[in-house]
């Protein structure tokens, strides 16, 4: 499309990057065969994949695959994984710093902390994949001979519509990976060069694929499929542009979805457990005590 | 169980025993004439004047008039509910809120007989159930409630919870005082106000709870019940002034309450349908897996949403589990409510027992095999005698969509895998039962099944203090135990 060739000012013609889906553990192409050109670093224009429905069902089919093997993987080797994704961001820090100057206007400074900010948040929550069972888990004491404990465990699929930012990202994906989940996230006008650099460290990190599946796109495209989808347990609607959320709730009820949607708050404070808390089922299991 | 019945279980002939009719009296439970509605802790007139019957439906015969509630009728409920929220029950230290609320589970507890005796005659359920589980424990849910008031500060870390606001509770007819006592106990722990909408088959016991809250000195407001119908529950869950809705009833009604709450703001949690696997494996206690089968599914005429309604059976055990299940049903007894020998009550609407009657037909002709245990069904009331179909496919009708009454669908598994397999084939989330002596299976199975509550070796367990609620599209959100607060409580 329209991307200007650029050249490095020595003659020598640069080499621009197409940022593609990330569905599945693969970079894709749009099976629509599309695209849009966002401006990146030092303005220059970069083609990045728009994703369509049905990139949005190859998404789900992938993540619903890996869910069993990644739920049942333990919480201590879920919490590596996410301190391990924590690596591959600060190792890439200059140019995640790059991509959020870009594309979110901020001063330099400011960038570089967005991006310290968002590995220190995957770090966070890395560590809280072991912990979470000691917030919601219980052991209840019911008035009979029987032992009954409730435990949390993962909802499933769970969508997550990216903010705009790197540490929006940061703190709507880390819950639902941190809680057991698998997800799809989508990205929508703004932010999505952010979100597709996020797919590459988290293809060089321990992710397995198809328990992260990164899309970009235009939100009020997708956002119908993504609510309705029944292959879709769980919503993060965080964000989604505020004039698609009432519609998203209403089709995430047609399969009893749960959702998140309380607004886009300040990412810059901890976002606390609410997110995680509501992207668990709690199991409650009782057995007689007898001999 | 003791060796001779063991012996009698074993034998060929089943064991005929006549019982004498032992009726509860109906004395000590004054039905009035007619119901008012109860707003602002007092009875009152609906606005537009209109009122509905309620039927006993183990004779058909009219037992009350009761008042439909209007949309004006809710604002009124929801305005007095709002006004007590902001002037009284929400600034009142925790501590006099909790002893409002054990005041009520003492009352409870102190009527326990005439509460029985009502819900029986309203909704159809065997006395020695709503004597025995449906009182007791919706006794015991204020009671656990009651000491929560004033400890809101542990439930989770953090800064201290309040409150949402006003509830609007809509409950089912299955257990109507049970859901009213699951519904108000934690949304008035937490310091909300409430107005709950009854089934429309069974407001009485509703309503003689509003008369334990005036003697509970209750302040005005803090509790209020509409009677009505869908469109009741409908404009309350509407209503504006509603901060926090919690519904306990169909999977179908749940969806249009989420879709129509799109977009408010509102909290919601959702209690919906089932369509539970009881799983037996072939080192089971038979005897006592038998008795967790027929309580799994009989209990309450099958109308519980966490019902075991699907048998899987281990195939080498198969043909000698419903062979001990018959002969099992052959003794349980139907008819008279009231009647303290009864096993199985009436079917609680006729609406209800077209639906039973319609699956199970469909059951039939989509090639599952019927069997009913032989008993005589009274010609006046609504009644379906236990069956058991067996030679079902996961793909019948009658293993995938809820019947809510006394019919079980049986299949056959031959490994673990496979048997979780078919537990979570299906849209519900809701509970599970495994029936094994293996320590570790039953956890490994525990852990596969995805329902909101498990029961190991035992079925229909309820407590206080034990989470409950589903996964997928059994709901969302938990009643009970710590959990069942949050519903309640600020994120």
């Amino acid at each position: 499309m329209g991307s200007k060739p650029t050249s490095s000012g020595n003659g020598r013609l640069s080499v621009a990057k197409t940022r593609k889906l990330y569905i599945d553990g693969a970079f894709v192409r749009s099976e629509s065969g599309r695209s849009f050109v966002e401006t990146g670093p030092g303005g220059v224009a970069v083609n990045v994949a728009w994703a369509s429905r049905k990139d949005v069902r190859d998404a789900v089919s992938a993540a619903r695959r890996r869910l069993p093997a990644w739920s049942a993987l333990t919480a201590y080797n879920r919490g590596q994984i996410l301190y391990r994704l924590a690596e591959m961001i600060e190792s890439r820090s200059g140019e995640f710093a790059e991509l959020v100057l870009a594309q979110e206007g901020c001063g330099e400074a400011a960038a570089r902390a967005e991006v310290e900010a968002a590995v220190d948040r995957w770090v966070w929550y890395a560590g809280w994949t072991d912990k979470i069972g000691h917030l919601a888990a219980s052991v209840n004491p019911v008035a009979g001979p029987y032992f009954n404990f409730s435990l949390p465990e993962p909802t499933g699929v769970v969508a997550v519509f990216a903010p705009a930012s790197l540490l929006g990202i940061t703190s709507v994906l880390a819950p639902v990976m941190a809680a057991g989940n698998v997800a799809v996230m989508v990205a929508g006008e703004r932010g999505s060069l952010v979100a597709a650099s996020l797919a590459e460290a988290v293809a060089t990190s321990d992710f397995p694929a198809g328990s992260v599946n990164i899309l970009t796109g235009r939100q009020p495209e997708l956002a119908g499929t993504v609510s309705t989808h029944r292959g879709i347990d769980g919503l993060d609607l965080s964000g989604l542009l505020p004039e698609l959320r009432a519609e998203a709730e209403s089709g995430a009820a047609g399969s009893v979805k749960r959702v998140f949607s309380e607004g886009a708050p300040d990412w810059t404070g901890l976002p606390g457990v609410s997110r995680v808390l509501s992207f668990v089922e709690v199991k409650t299991v009782w057995h007689p005590i007898g001999i | 169980m003791t060796s001779a019945s063991n012996d009698r279980a074993a034998g060929n002939a089943p064991l005929a025993i006549e019982y004498a009719p032992a009726p509860e009296s109906k004395a000590v439970v004054n039905i009035r004439e007619r119901y008012q509605l109860f707003i602002d802790g007092s009875f009152v007139p609906p606005l537009q004047g209109g009122y509905f019957p309620t039927i006993n439906p183990a004779t058909e015969e009219p037992l009350a008039e009761v008042a439909l509630a209007g949309e004006d009728d809710v604002d009124r409920a929801v305005g007095a509910a709002r006004r007590a929220f902001d002037e009284v029950w929400s600034p009142m230290p925790g501590r006099e809120r909790a002893k409002y609320i054990f005041r009520i589970a003492r009352i409870i507890q102190e009527r326990a007989r005439e509460l029985a005796v009502l819900e029986s005659i309203d909704n159809g359920k065997p006395i020695r159930e709503s004597r025995d589980v449906d009182v007791p424990l919706a006794a015991a849910y204020f009671f656990y409630y009651a000491g929560w008031a004033d400890k809101l500060e542990y439930v989770r870390p953090g800064p201290v919870p309040g409150p949402i606001g006003v509830a609007g509770q809509v409950i089912p007819w299955n257990f109507p005082l049970l859901m009213a006592a699951w519904k108000l106990a934690p949304a008035l722990a937490a310091g909300n106000t409430c107005v709950l909408k009854p089934a429309e088959t069974t407001p009485l016991s509703a309503l003689l709870l509003a008369e334990i809250f005036q003697q509970a000195e209750l302040p005005p407001g803090v509790a209020n019940i509409v009677t009505g119908a869908g469109a009741t529950g409908a404009a309350l869950v509407a209503h504006p002034g509603v901060g926090k809705v919690a519904f306990t009833g169909s999977t179908e009604v749940g969806k249009q309450i989420q879709g129509e709450l799109a977009g408010s703001g509102k909290r919601l949690t959702l209690e919906l349908g089932g369509k539970a696997a009881n799983i037996i494996f072939d080192d089971a206690p038979i005897e006592q897996a038998i008795e967790g089968i027929v309580n799994g599914i009989y209990f309450n005429q099958g109308h519980v949403c966490c019902a075991g309604s699907r048998l899987l059976v281990q195939e080498s055990i198969a043909d000698e589990v419903v062979e001990r299940l018959r002969r099992r049903l052959a003794t349980l007894r139907l008819g008279d409510p009231l009647d303290k020998n009864t096993d199985i009550g009436a079917i609680n609407s006729a609406a209800q027992l077209e639906k039973i009657r319609r699956l199970s037909k469909t059951g039939e002709a989509e090639g599952g095999i019927s069997w009913s245990s032989g008993c005589a069904l009274p010609e006046r009331g609504y009644w379906f005698p236990p069956t058991v179909f067996t030679k079902v496919e996961p793909a019948h009708t009658i293993a995938r969509e809820e019947i809510f009454g006394p019919v079980l669908s049986v299949m056959t598994f031959r490994t673990p895998e496979e048997a979780v397999q078919r537990a979570n084939n299906t849209v519900y989330g809701l509970s599970a039962g495994v029936w094994t002596e293996k320590g570790s299976r039953i956890l490994w199975m525990a852990e596969r099944l995805r329902a909101g509550v498990v029961w190991a070796n035992t079925y229909n367990r309820f407590d206080p203090a034990s989470p409950f609620g589903g996964f997928k599209e059994s709901g969302f959100g938990r009643e009970g135990g710590r959990h069942g607060l949050e519903a309640y409580l600020e994120r």
